[in-house]
């Protein structure tokens, strides 16, 4: 009967009629005939895991989850709430996007595979390098994957990687996972308001250096203002520039090509995915040079054999299934269904769209600034910059306390330290920002 | 069996009748975005004072920290719809019809999990405090359990973000604990030559030289290979038990043990896991840490090609090396639990930005609360079947039983891409080819538990259809795809990866 499964798989459609068919073709008595499984390691247990009808388990995950309570998000440092169109729920969800596999069959995968061509090009667009994967698991793996590329494909036997103080704990933790395994080290560079201290860069980059990342805008929100300079630094010590950024910040600012960004790494899923805890898309954008060095997935364009115009995934020898051991990377399963949504998203803003919510992003946060900075006990922004998006506030108070105390009216911000606090404006309702303002005036009495 | 003799007799019967989406606009099949429209931004004329620009350009920005132009397609929503619904219906998924993959588990996903992850408080920005995030946590927390459970482990991390992502975890814990215990000599890692790539470029990610075992004539583990590959430089042996060809490591307890004595650990690979729900554990078999991909066993869509999820499990002496944060009861209230992150004692921190593939951790708990000890036993004893009915009906030769879920057919004189490449006019996906290579021309069929008698049936018809037709016919093939035989060297040879790329080829 139907929805009143109680044993058994529920995704399994055989009757007791066709059980016991099979089972006579296969001349067995039953299906534990089949299993050869010695009985020193047969388990006899029980998991101990309740059966639940699909209401229940529904009802179930919507009660545990019901206890995340109802916030207000200022919070970014690459994941942002902003507004996801119904177009692309709807369409990525339609099932021969949501539950097909890895392309490895190019001829019933047409319509994924120029999805993925699509997503391609428009980092493509987006950095001015010449390729693009078809993705990485999030920004922290796509920076690891930076510096195993920058280890294979510079001559010298350098081994330093220099990366910003101001680098995300998790993406600095994520990163030196990547490198345990070369001779790569990890060091830091200091930062002076919130960007490159370009005068101590210089001072740290040396011959030994394989790779120098920076990221714009940086983790504080705030525009870099040296690039140029940092791509510069590197080039001259023949170590690459990795650029860390977003596709909503490379619609507006200056593009990594013209900035000598060798390699572009960043969450791509501030477009297409609500902030979902965590999960993201990993952006990795090369140039031609290092095309053979890439990991991950490449979707090409070829012929078929009516000699029109369809695509593959392709130059697979680089990966693991091919070149095992000798491959580029260890990643199979990516993000594919995060970079259609991406794609999607994407294409839905237009470039027109996209501009604007870039530029929104600079004007709303200068905006939410001023109006935090006159608040008596209260500077914002700190650093004297153009910000995207986000920014920090000095408070005169203790800057936990006032966190806490937002949040319990329903507002969530990043502590940075004693007395500062992070702010974000993307993604938030202009209707959010009066009652944010107030909230912050009534806490910092 | 007169159901059989009719397909036999004909193989017309095993077609479906159904040709995949094909549209042809200006001489190619759909369009690229970029042939409908490219619009071009012009950037700046902004000198950073707001609202202060000159002309029609108010960049909120300096030019000198701006590009100076954006260029793409500028699209309506219907025209966007059209595009992505065209596109889809170019695309072969589970929902599409059998998709017996082997070593990949393609079942079907339930469509309910959508809904479950899909509620909006499901989607909280992963830096929230503790305090505001108890259900984000609880959920965590359950399915940390859960897993812990059905591998027969003691601790178990969520954060890896896809299968290989979960091997390298592995390789990291071990380097971890060996490193811990004064034994960071050992640099090396045996894998059997039949095991997923995978496990090889994990093994060399995480520094590791690779020793490389061969298989016994049963397609086991030869264990006077083993005793010889191993040493005090072993580090860890990685096993996928059953194996690739579907069999049972039946020595799991003695290889367990030689891995034991020189003093490495035994690392499970979750790929087949699908096999053993209910029957039997990695942890009771002797393995000291293994991943799960959730988007195999549990039935997570792999949404051509991820995200999918690797959670990681382990015995408890590798507990304390595990990545943080994990999540742990605080004990604070015993009628409401709470929830906190912590930092295992000697963690290898943070193999992801932040909390893995959330979203599909909230999929995977919600088909494990669903189907619960029966389900999950049944899934796996009906996938056994499920793989040994389907053989028993396919005229190719299998030359190594028994197996479990899957099976490694020969196409023989045939080749097994374009055996392949035939199928798919069967309407039906292939299997898995040319491996693993101990099997020629190697077909690697896994058809699930989701699949009825009536759908296997039509599967061997159509696998048998092609045993019988001749390497002309095979190579023509596919006819009744979107795209016919598609020129992959080429692709290779000169990759055009981008619109861009395309452009200034075409020109």
């Amino acid at each position: 009967m139907h929805g009143t499964h109680t044993t058994g798989s529920p995704y399994a459609p055989h009757t007791e009629e066709d059980r016991s068919a099979m089972l006579e073709a296969v001349g067995a008595e039953s299906v534990d005939d089949l299993f050869d499984i010695p009985d020193a390691v047969e388990f006899d247990g029980e998991f101990g895991i309740d059966v639940r009808s699909e209401r229940e388990t529904r009802q179930l995950v919507r009660t545990i989850l019901g206890r995340n309570d109802d916030l207000t998000e200022l919070l970014g440092r690459g994941h942002y709430g902003y507004y996801v169109p119904s177009l692309v729920d709807h369409l990525a969800d339609r099932s021969e996007f949501l539950t097909s596999y890895t392309q490895y069959q190019p001829e019933i995968s047409q319509g994924f595979l120029q999805a993925l061509f699509e997503y391609q090009s428009l980092l493509v667009e987006l950095t001015g390098l010449e390729v693009a994967n078809c993705s990485m698991y999030d920004a922290a793996t796509a920076l690891g994957e930076a510096a195993t590329l920058a280890e294979r494909v510079r001559d010298t036997s350098g081994h330093r990687v220099l990366v910003p103080d101001l680098l995300l704990e998790g993406w600095r933790s994520t990163l030196e996972n990547y490198v345990a395994g070369t001779d790569l080290e990890v060091e830091e560079y200091p930062t002076d308001d919130a960007n490159v201290d370009l005068a101590a860069l210089e001072e740290l980059v040396d011959e030994e250096c394989v790779m120098v990342y920076a990221e714009n805008p940086t983790v504080r929100g705030a525009i870099e203002e040296g690039l140029e300079s940092v791509g510069d630094l590197a080039s001259d010590h023949d170590a690459l520039f990795v650029l860390g950024s977003d596709p909503i910040a490379l619609s507006l600012l200056q593009r990594p090509a013209d900035v000598g960004a060798d390699v572009v790494v960043g969450d791509a899923s501030v477009l297409g995915l609500p902030t979902s805890y965590g999960m993201g898309l990993g952006l990795f954008a090369t140039t031609d040079d290092y095309l053979r060095q890439v990991p991950g997935r490449l979707v090409g364009a070829s012929e078929d054999a009516t000699d029109r115009r369809a695509y593959t995934l392709t130059l697979q020898t680089r990966e693991q299934h091919i070149r095992r051991e000798r491959a580029t990377s260890n990643i199979c399963t990516n993000q594919a269904w995060v970079a259609l949504r991406t794609a999607m998203h994407a294409a839905y803003l237009g470039p027109n769209g996209m501009v604007d919510l870039a530029e929104c992003g600079v004007t709303r946060a200068e905006d939410l600034a001023e109006r935090l900075d006159d608040i008596v006990g209260v500077k914002a922004p700190v650093h004297d910059r153009h910000h995207l998006r986000e920014f920090v506030a000095r408070v005169d108070q203790p800057a936990p306390a006032i966190a806490s105390d937002l949040e319990k009216r329903g507002f969530a911000v990043h502590v940075v330290d004693e007395h500062e606090l992070q702010v974000c404006v993307a993604g938030v309702p202009d209707e959010r920002i009066d009652p944010f303002v107030a909230a912050f005036r009534e806490v910092i009495r | 069996m007169s159901d059989r003799d009719e397909n036999d007799a004909d193989p017309r019967a095993a077609q479906v009748r159904y040709d995949q989406a094909r549209y042809v606009e200006n001489g190619e099949y759909e369009p690229l975005l970029s042939e409908k429209d490219q619009t071009r931004v012009e950037i700046g004329g902004g000198d950073g004072d707001d609202g202060d620009g000159s002309g029609d350009d108010d960049s909120p920005l300096p030019d000198d920290l701006t590009r100076d132009s954006l260029e793409l397609p500028e699209l309506s929503e219907p025209e966007l719809a059209r595009h992505y619904t065209r596109l889809s219906q170019m695309i072969y998924g589970i929902d599409s019809g059998p998709y017996p993959l082997g070593s990949c588990t393609m079942k079907y996903n339930p469509k309910f999990t959508e809904d479950v992850a899909a509620l909006p408080k499901a989607a909280v920005h992963p830096d929230r405090s503790e305090r505001s995030t108890q259900g984000s946590l609880e959920l965590m927390y359950r399915l940390q359990d859960y897993l812990g459970r059905i591998g027969g482990m003691d601790a178990v991390t969520l954060q890896p973000p896809a299968g290989a992502a979960g091997e390298f975890v592995g390789i990291r814990v071990a380097a971890a604990y060996h490193e811990h215990n004064g034994e960071g000599h050992r640099d090396e890692v045996i894998i059997p030559e039949s095991a997923h790539g995978t496990n090889f470029a994990s093994a060399a990610l995480g520094g590791y030289d690779v020793v490389s075992l061969p298989s016994d004539d049963g397609g086991r583990v030869d264990l006077e290979a083993l005793e010889a590959a191993l040493s005090e430089n072993t580090a860890a042996l990685m096993l996928t038990n059953p194996n690739t060809l579907g069999l049972f490591e039946r020595d799991i307890e003695e290889i367990a043990e030689m891995v034991h004595d020189v003093g490495g650990l035994l690392y499970y690979d979750g790929a087949n896991l699908n096999a053993l729900l209910g029957r039997a554990r990695p942890g009771d078999m002797g393995f000291d840490v293994m991943h799960y991909n959730v988007h195999k066993t549990f039935a997570t869509p792999h949404g051509g090609g991820g995200p999918g999820a690797g959670p990681v499990g382990v015995v408890d002496e590798l507990a304390p090396f595990l990545p943080a944060p994990g999540v742990r009861e605080n004990g604070e209230s015993e009628s409401e639990p709470g929830y906190e992150l912590f930092d295992p004692e000697h963690t290898i921190g943070k193999v992801h930005g932040y909390q893995g593939n959330w979203l599909v951790l909230v999929k995977a708990f919600a088909y494990i609360a669903r189907l619960g000890d029966e389900g999950l036993t049944d899934a796996s004893a009906t996938a056994v079947l499920n793989a040994n009915y389907l053989a028993s009906r396919i005229e190719y030769e299998v030359p190594y039983e028994p197996f479990h879920h899957e099976f490694v057919a020969s196409a023989g004189e045939q080749d097994a891409a374009d055996v392949a490449k035939r199928m798919l006019d069967y309407g039906v996906h292939p299997p898995t080819t040319k491996w693993p290579e101990i099997v020629p021309e190697a077909l690697m069929t896994e058809p699930t538990e989701v699949e009825g008698k009536g759908t296997l049936d039509r599967l061997a018809a159509a696998f048998n259809a092609v045993a019988g037709e001749d390497d002309e016919t095979l190579a023509d093939a596919p006819e009744r795809t979107t795209a016919r035989r598609i020129d992959q060297t080429n692709a290779a040879r000169s990759p055009r990866l981008s619109w861009q790329a395309l452009g200034s080829d075409e020109e």
